[in-house]
């Protein structure tokens, strides 16, 4: 075998085996160290017990103990940077810090008592690395997953990490999404809707000039002038759609008083907001607010609908109620689908709110939305 | 009469130009932004300003801020304010601080040629031009007991009193006689306890104060 790979089975023995040396050396000064800290520690908390001779004694054994409760924990963090250093050194392999060190101090203190028996077995068993190089890897692996047990950040400390970073990545995307959004927007407002317009009013002034000819110009002038205005008002709403200018202009207050004027329903608006909130939780408030009107003039067959938003210390709430038939479906979380009140309560999770509709047959409707506001 | 234009897309700069030009306006200047603008309304003092709300820097509400500027320093120029979107908040604003000779419409009302070159000489005469939408939005917010002690149509004639219409345009617009007009005009200022007014501009006036409390 070696004859077959020699460059790399050379390598990673050379490396088991100076991992394994400085292994038994750091094992070695540390695991004798707290071992005689502790001993000491030991038999001065014993002497104590046992009934010291004299207040001198007395004072002495106290000092001691203290002295050593004291120091062990720095030791240990001193034992730790060198075993981490070791690791690094020797095999490349970086030990993550736990985020409060102190806390995994028994962890820590437990693995360099334990390194004084794994160093020196290790360090024993280096004659065979040239010949067993499956041997070599092993010691060395069980060296690594040893010293990220327990020199490394705990389970729970892990996840704490991994859900902090999901959170703050998550709430990157939305924040992403949205400037996206409002991006777009904007493009189409310089663009496309000002040359809509502009084609719209040459349309205007040409069917006012030529008002005098045939039937058949007329007639197409006249077609060619509505579809323009027809596609600039979809255009108009598609863009509303996709982020209102108001709202980052005036905040939701206002952007939710256009809403409520142009909905096909008489809708009562209450907003309560004393500080607004951040623009991405405003957004989705917004929209909660636009498709549960849009929802409540498609199904609900109501007459009138009231909306409410307010702020109670960092919580949004958001209500939109109809005096309709109720029954509408519960909300069935579904894979893949981001439209209508299902992409809402996607859009509400995604800032940590939630969304919950209730609609009991012969109404009325609830959506109600909590979405947490920090600041 | 003599007309500055505000307006950053240069496409819709020119063809306003045209517009009124053709409807016998004279524009003396057309500029694409709000500081051009009040250098340019300083220079000329023009009888009416058409500003577009969104403009650079920070394409908000840039237009609505130079009209109150205008309105200010030269409380004879009348304004008419034009927005991709009409929306409530923005012609509070507006209103606020000018409720004669001034106009705030959605931007596709200049695709309707006619109805926008009224509007203009509205405002001109020293009139109001809301849009539709506008009104739409100020009444939701009112939409309280008085309101429901409306019947539908005293509140279609108060629309249209609050877009600016006069009662010959009300007569027009919803084909009904001018006594009828009148009879409605005077419910709905009975039912809202609102001094009666004779000319046509202080019951706009009346119509907006009481859409804005």
């Amino acid at each position: 075998m070696a004859g077959r790979e020699p460059l790399y089975l050379d390598l990673m023995t050379w490396r088991a085996t100076k991992n394994a040396l400085a292994g038994l050396l750091a094992g070695l000064a540390g695991g004798v160290l707290l071992v005689v800290l502790l001993v000491v520690w030991g038999g001065a908390v014993f002497s104590l017990a046992a009934g010291p001779g004299g207040w001198e004694h007395a004072g002495l054994y106290v000092a001691v103990a203290v002295l050593i409760t004291v120091l062990v924990p720095w030791v240990v963090q001193g034992l730790t940077a060198l075993q981490r250093a070791r690791l690094r050194a020797t095999l490349g392999a970086e030990i993550p810090a736990p985020v409060r060190p102190l806390r995994r101090s028994g962890h820590q203190l437990a693995y360099h008592l334990l390194t004084l028996f794994t160093g020196v077995g290790g360090a024993l068993l280096v004659p065979l690395f040239p010949v067993a190089p499956g041997l070599a890897r092993r010691v060395t692996r069980t060296d690594e997953d040893l010293a990220r047990a327990l020199l490394g950040p705990g389970r729970r400390e892990e996840l704490a990490v991994r859900v902090e970073s999901l959170a703050r990545s998550r709430a990157d995307l939305v924040a992403a999404a949205d400037a996206e959004r409002r991006r777009i927007e904007r493009d189409l407002h310089d663009g496309a809707q000002q040359r809509l317009v502009s084609l719209a009013m040459n349309l205007g002034m040409a069917r006012e000039r030529f008002e005098g000819e045939a039937e058949p110009v007329r007639q197409a002038i006249a077609a060619a002038h509505d579809e323009a205005v027809l596609a600039l008002a979809e255009l108009r709403e598609f863009i509303r759609g996709l982020h209102p200018a108001v709202l980052s202009d005036r905040g939701l207050g206002a952007a939710l008083s256009g809403l409520a004027a142009r909905a096909p329903l008489p809708v009562r608006l209450r907003v309560d907001v004393p500080r607004p909130a951040s623009p991405g939780v405003e957004a989705v408030a917004y929209f909660i607010v636009s498709e549960g009107l849009t929802n409540v003039v498609k199904h609900a067959q109501a007459t009138r609908a009231e909306v409410t938003v307010t702020r109670a210390d960092d919580v949004l709430r958001i209500a939109v109620t109809d005096d309709g038939r109720g029954g509408a479906a519960p909300l069935i979380p579904a894979a893949g689908d981001g439209t209508g009140l299902r992409g809402l309560a996607q859009r509400a999770a995604a800032v940590d709110g939630t969304l919950s509709i209730d609609s009991p047959p012969g109404g009325p409707t609830v959506i109600a939305a909590e979405l947490p506001c920090e600041s | 009469m003599r007309i500055v234009i505000a307006e950053d897309s240069v496409l819709l700069r020119d063809g306003l130009t045209r517009m009124l030009t053709d409807g016998g306006f004279e524009v003396v200047e057309a500029v694409p932004d709000a500081g051009q603008l009040l250098r340019a309304v300083a220079e000329h003092r023009p009888d009416l300003a058409v500003i577009d709300v969104r403009m650079p820097p920070t394409h908000t509400d840039e237009g609505i801020k130079a009209a109150l500027v205008i309105r200010r320093q030269f409380p004879d120029v009348a304004l008419l304010v034009l927005s991709q979107y009409v929306e409530e908040s923005y012609a509070t604003d507006l209103l606020s601080e000018a409720t004669s000779s001034v106009g705030y419409l959605l931007k596709d009302r200049v695709a309707h040629v006619r109805d926008f070159l009224d509007a203009v000489r509205r405002v001109a005469a020293g009139g109001t031009a809301l849009d539709p939408d506008v009104v739409a939005q100020l009444l939701v917010r009112r939409r309280d007991d008085p309101m429901d002690r409306l019947t539908p149509r005293e509140q279609q004639v108060l629309k249209l009193m609050a877009e600016g219409r006069s009662n010959a345009g009300i007569v027009e617009t919803l084909r009904v006689s001018p006594s009828a007009v009148e009879k409605y005009v005077t419910n709905i200022f009975l039912k809202l306890d609102l001094p009666p007014t004779s000319t046509d501009h202080r019951r706009v006036l009346a119509v907006l104060k009481y859409l804005g409390s």
